[in-house]
């Protein structure tokens, strides 16, 4: 069996979480953008980190496990602005600015 | 517990037994098979890529009932996880049952989101969103199917006294799962700008 840990209260973890869960889905109805994507993703985060450290014991457990997986994010992090200037940039002599003309977006399809 | 099982599951000489630590390796795979596809998402869809506006036709009550029914799964897994620690198999049993039950609910809610998009036409090919949308949910559930399988076939190992440490295993999977939809959950249905 595992390692002992202090087990958290749960059930206000889940509460808490419930609440954000009921702010993310509010947030939207304001209909304006900057307030829909802090609740939206914003939120997001927070609930992620309530999970990871709680539920996952993350918060209790070996350096060993954060460096891995903060590696991973940092790699996934250089796949995203790696690839990102093919797609966001349509200038210079080898782009082709295929969302003006359309002409890859059917072939993506 | 049983000491009968592979030596792997008790060696621990990190410091974290090799059981756990096979889960994060695990997980961190997951990170770039999600994360890539989420990362691509957002890069389609700041670059102003058309078909992206049908976010708005996703069911967010549909949705953020999912997210609370993964939710609630993740907290009874976390509790089947405290339960074995202090030896009560049956507790424990009806726990993870009671995750699986989430599980199938969840299934069976993204089974009616699928049915009533694809009669109204929005199938997979309809265009870059419906693609994410179908591929990104469809892995989701994949992954939550398996979460089932195997959290089924770890109950009985339980009940009969063996390899406890499975529990927080599939645990820690699970909540992945649950982190997994914590994203797709804005990006699919609420953050529609």
């Amino acid at each position: 069996m595992s390692d002992a840990y202090a087990h958290p209260n749960y059930i206000k973890i889940w509460f808490w979480l419930l609440g954000l869960l009921a702010l993310s889905v509010a947030g939207p109805m304001l209909e304006i953008p900057v307030v829909t994507i802090i609740t939206a993703f914003g939120i997001a985060v927070v609930k992620a980190y309530l999970v990871a450290a709680n539920f996952m014991h993350l918060k209790f457990e070996k350096d060993i496990i954060w460096y891995l997986l903060i590696l991973s994010i940092c790699l996934l992090g250089v796949f995203f602005f790696g690839t990102s200037p093919d797609l966001m940039m349509t200038e210079g002599d080898q782009w082709i600015d295929c969302i003006a003309d359309k002409s890859c977006v059917e072939q993506r399809l | 517990m049983s000491m009968h099982g592979p030596i792997a599951t008790h060696r621990s000489s990190s410091g974290i037994p090799s059981g756990r630590l096979a889960i994060w390796w695990l997980l961190a795979s997951e990170i770039f098979i999600f994360g890539g596809l989420v990362a691509c998402f957002v890069l389609f869809k700041l670059n102003g890529t058309p078909g992206f506006e049908d976010a708005s036709l996703t069911s967010v009550t549909a949705g953020a009932i999912n997210t609370f029914v993964l939710l609630t799964s993740s907290l009874s897994i976390v509790l089947a996880h405290a339960a074995i620690e202090k030896g009560e198999r049956d507790k424990s049993f009806r726990y993870i049952w009671y995750t699986i039950g989430g599980g199938v609910v969840f299934l069976g809610i993204k089974t009616y989101e699928y049915t009533g998009k694809i009669i109204n036409g929005h199938v997979i090919t309809e265009n870059l969103f419906w693609s994410f949308y179908y591929t990104m949910t469809g892995l989701h559930a994949l992954h939550v199917i398996g979460g089932m399988v195997i959290m089924a076939l770890i109950s009985f190992d339980i009940r009969k006294g063996h390899n406890y440490q499975r529990v927080e295993l599939i645990g820690i999977y699970w909540h992945f799962v649950d982190l997994v939809w914590i994203f797709l959950f804005p990006l699919l249905y609420i953050a529609n700008f």
